[in-house]
C-alpha cells in the first residue's frame, strides 16, 4: 500500500514537473508549479522530513506560487493582447 | 533540424545525468556522522529539536546570511523600481469574508509555529511565511492597501529583526566566537532571535507584494474600475 502510494507520488511529481516545463501557457505553468510544490510537500512528509515539508508548503508552493501569479498578472496587464490562456 | 537539436540535447543531458548518478554512487561514505554529532550536543544547544538546533545554534551563521540575502533581494527590488501593481481581480463578497475568517487563524498558527520550533518541526521561517501569506491574502481581498514605497514602518520592522540578530552575534564575539551561545542562555537567545526574525522575514516576504510606489496606486484603482465596467 505504502509502496503503491510512493510510486504514485513519484510519478505525479515527475509528470507535474514535466508539464510545468512543457506547457506553452504561462498561467497554466504557474498553476502546475504550485501543484508540483504541494506534491513535493507530500514527498518530504513521506521521507520523514516534516521541517522541510512545512517550509516547502509555506514558501515553495504558497509564497513563490503567489509571487509567480502576481508576475503573470503584471505581464498580462502590460500586454493584454498576448494572453496565452485562451488558445 | 530543430528536432535533431532537441534530441541531441536530450541525449547530452541524459549522459550528464548518468555521469552524475555514477559519481554520486561512487562517493565514499561521509567521514563524520553529523546526525550523531548533533544528537550528542543537543543538550547544550538550548532547544530540543535537532533541526532548530542546527539552524539557530550550530550553523547560526548560515541562517544569519540567509536572512541577509532576503533583505538584499528586497533592496534590489526597491532599487530596480517597483512595477505598477496588477489589478487584483474581481470584487466578490467571498474573498474578504474568507480572509477575515482565515487571517486570525493564520496569525495563531504562525505564533504556534514559532513557539513549536524549540521542540518540534516549526520555526521562524515557517511562521514568517504563514504571516506573510496572511498579509498577501488581506491584500488580495482588498482589505490591506499596498504599502507606500517610502513607508518607514515596514523598513524598520525588516531591519529590526536582522539588527537584533546582528547585535546578539556581535555581543557574543567577546566570548571568542561568532554566535557561540553560552549554554545556559542559549534557549532564551534563540527564542529572542527567532521572534525578531519572524517579524523581519514576514514583513520582508510580504513586502515583495505590498511595497508599491504610492504614485501608481491611482493606476490600479482606475484599471480595476475599468475592468468592472466590462460586461
Amino acid at each position: 500500500m505504502n509502496l503503491a502510494f510512493d510510486l504514485l507520488l513519484a510519478t505525479a511529481l515527475l509528470w507535474s514537473a514535466w508539464r510545468t516545463l512543457a506547457t506553452p501557457q504561462i498561467g497554466r505553468a504557474v498553476i502546475l508549479f504550485i501543484v508540483f510544490g504541494l506534491l513535493l510537500t507530500l514527498a518530504w512528509a513521506r521521507l520523514d522530513a516534516p521541517d522541510i515539508a512545512l517550509a516547502e508548503a509555506a514558501i515553495g508552493a504558497g509564497l513563490t506560487g503567489a509571487l509567480l501569479l502576481d508576475a503573470v498578472a503584471a505581464l498580462r496587464a502590460r500586454r493584454p493582447d498576448t494572453d496565452g490562456d485562451e488558445t | 533540424m530543430k528536432r535533431l537539436v532537441r534530441w541531441l540535447t536530450v541525449l547530452a543531458l541524459s549522459g550528464l545525468a548518468g555521469a552524475l548518478l555514477l559519481a554520486i554512487a561512487g562517493l565514499p561514505p561521509a567521514p563524520v556522522r553529523l546526525a550523531g554529532e548533533v544528537a550528542g550536543n543537543l543538550a547544550a544547544s538550548g532547544v530540543s529539536h535537532p533541526v532548530t538546533a542546527v539552524l539557530l545554534n550550530f550553523r547560526g551563521y548560515d541562517t544569519f546570511l540567509e536572512v541577509a540575502v532576503l533583505i538584499i533581494a528586497l533592496l534590489g527590488m526597491l532599487a530596480a523600481g517597483l512595477p505598477p501593481p496588477p489589478p487584483t481581480g474581481s470584487r466578490n463578497a467571498m474573498l474578504p469574508t474568507l480572509a477575515r475568517l482565515a487571517v486570525p487563524l493564520m496569525v495563531l498558527a504562525a505564533t504556534y509555529l514559532l513557539w513549536a520550533g524549540a521542540f518540534r518541526p516549526g520555526g521562524a521561517f515557517q511562521a514568517a511565511a504563514v504571516l506573510a501569506a496572511a498579509a498577501v491574502l488581506l491584500h488580495l481581498a482588498e482589505i490591506q492597501a499596498p504599502w507606500p514605497q517610502h513607508a518607514r514602518g515596514p523598513r524598520l520592522a525588516i531591519a529590526g529583526g536582522f539588527l537584533l540578530f546582528l547585535a546578539i552575534a556581535a555581543a557574543l564575539l567577546v566570548n571568542g566566537g561568532l554566535l557561540r551561545y553560552p549554554p545556559e542562555q542559549a534557549g532564551l537567545l534563540i527564542v529572542l532571535i527567532e521572534s525578531g526574525l519572524t517579524v523581519s522575514l514576514a514583513v520582508n516576504l510580504a513586502a515583495f507584494f505590498l511595497l508599491r510606489s504610492s504614485s501608481e496606486n491611482g493606476q490600479i484603482l482606475r484599471s480595476t474600475a475599468k475592468m468592472g465596467e466590462k460586461p
